[in-house]
């Protein structure tokens, strides 16, 4: 703290000219320590910002040395087309979608949800719905609450019943941030948690959502499923 | 130290003093090609590790350290059938540290996907993919996807049994487009099923194409957070006493995300 005053000091210094008196040749970067005009702290990119980025550097790293000491990165048998194992897993960002897969045939699974998913967090950006507060609760907020929970109850009824299976995974969590996005529309003020969800905009549940799901179902990819895509259970049957 | 940086060498090479002053710390920066991307000055706000937790820069960083490890790792692999493999169990039994540098790469290509995904969340839950960065979310989604294929194709190359099907996942999943899937898969493949084709175009995808693009969106991606003012900072509320004046204006607390 004491050494960045000093740092802000010198700037001053600087700006008042008494360091550039003794280079006189290149004077084409003095403009740049005239300060910025708002009040903000702002300091100098080396060293703080370079040496923050160096710490950070070095310590990824060393995690990533020391995992590569301790672990070793598997290697199965060679590459055979006539012996399926069971079961085949893709890498692990890829399970969520491998456990779609359960659910819906292939071109909803791997291309449409997909699919839509790429282009959703792409538009997301330029969709200006309430985007910033005033919340989603300032107007109208019980017909906002009914459109709500009816566009929960259609996607709820597309996710279980347009599959082979509910797809809990996904319904589970679009119930619960529908509870918790709710919460907002009660006229009870409650404290800093309740306020905190009241001002929280649509794009932020939306997204909350896709994450939760994705999550859900990567994991369950991971650690819940055995051969023939059987629900097993980590600490008793292992990760497969 | 300071002699050394007053030599006509050092000065040949760095164009500028020793960083004592904040003229020629401005001039560290300012005068050199790898950091000109960064401003001279920052705000102390955008610098704190809880603001971003550095995520997009590490997984530059994980981006470097794969480049590094996979050019040593292009010296001791061939991509065709028999030999793939065959130079993974060399690459393990008979090159010194080749273990090592086998378990480096793909750790860290499992990191820079875990650190995009986060950095994609992070950027999202502070609200920086607003106007007007709306366009650079779109170019971090694209290379959120371009690093996603870098890893699947880098999947395929060690052509043991763990690689070979789920590649075979992937591609019946391509497969499975409408109208286009088959068309896509076969040039994919280089043919119907994963064989000596599909392995060298995975391995050029992987070690030439992909990698490019990538530099390329990075570049493009960085290049537009600093036009647009360095990274997202939200407003500062600013509480004025009664009476006080604008300048004394006292810097309270963050407006709430």
């Amino acid at each position: 703290m004491r050494e960045r005053d000093e740092e802000l000091g010198s700037q001053e210094a600087a700006r008042a000219g008494a360091d550039s008196a003794r280079v006189v040749v290149v004077d084409f970067a003095a403009p740049e320590l005239a300060g910025d005009l708002s009040d903000e702290p702002m300091v100098m990119t080396f060293p703080h910002l370079l040496v923050r980025e160096l710490v950070a550097f070095l310590a990824l790293s060393l995690f990533l040395v020391l995992v590569s000491l301790f672990f070793d990165a598997p290697l199965d048998a060679i590459a055979d087309p006539t012996r399926t194992p069971n079961p085949a897993k893709a890498p692990w960002y890829f399970l969520g979608l491998q456990e779609l897969l359960h659910y819906y045939p292939p071109v909803v699974a791997g291309v449409l949800l997909p699919g839509l998913l790429i282009i959703a967090l792409a538009v997301i950006p330029y969709f200006q719905v309430n985007v910033e507060r005033p919340s989603l609760w300032e107007s109208a907020p019980l017909r906002r609450l009914g459109l709500l929970w009816l566009a929960i109850s259609a996607l709820s009824t597309v996710f279980c019943f347009a599959s082979a299976l509910p797809v809990w995974s996904i319904v589970v969590p679009l119930w619960m941030v529908g509870v918790a996005m709710s919460t907002g529309a009660l006229p009870w003020r409650g404290g800093r948690v309740a306020l905190w969800l009241r001002t929280r905009s649509l794009p932020f549940w939306i997204f909350l959502w896709f994450l939760v799901s994705a999550t859900t179902l990567t994991a369950t990819g991971f650690f819940f499923r055995g051969p023939g895509w059987a629900f097993t259970i980590p600490w008793r049957d292992g990760i497969y | 130290m300071r002699a050394l940086t007053n030599t006509r060498v050092f000065r040949s090479v760095f164009r500028h003093g020793f960083p004592s002053s904040n003229r020629n710390r401005s001039l560290v920066v300012f005068s050199s090609f790898f950091l000109h991307f960064h401003p001279v000055k920052v705000r102390l706000r955008a610098i704190r590790f809880t603001r971003t937790f550095y995520l997009g820069g590490l997984c530059v960083a994980c981006f470097f350290i794969l480049t590094v490890s996979g050019i040593f790792l292009m010296f001791y692999y061939r991509p065709a059938v028999p030999h793939a493999y065959h130079d993974m169990k060399d690459l393990v039994f008979v090159v010194s540290s080749g273990t090592f540098l086998r378990n480096l790469h793909r750790f860290t290509a499992h990191m820079m996907v875990a650190l995009a995904l986060l950095h994609m969340a992070w950027t999202f839950l502070r609200g920086a993919y607003r106007p007007p960065r709306e366009f650079n979310w779109v170019i971090g989604v694209g290379l959120l996807v371009v690093t996603v294929l870098l890893s699947y194709t880098g999947y395929l190359l060690p052509w043991d049994q763990l690689a070979y099907w789920a590649v075979t996942v992937g591609t019946n999943l391509v497969a499975a487009t409408p109208l286009v899937g088959q068309k896509i898969k076969l040039l994919l493949l280089g043919g119907h099923a994963i064989n000596d084709n599909a392995l060298l175009r995975f391995y050029v995808l992987h070690c030439v194409v992909l990698p490019m693009v990538l530099v390329l969106g990075i570049g493009l991606h960085v290049w537009r957070v600093r036009k647009d003012g360095g990274i997202h900072l939200p407003p500062e509320v600013r509480t004025l006493a009664p009476g006080a004046t604008e300048a004394m204006a006292t810097t309270s607390k963050e407006a709430a995300q």
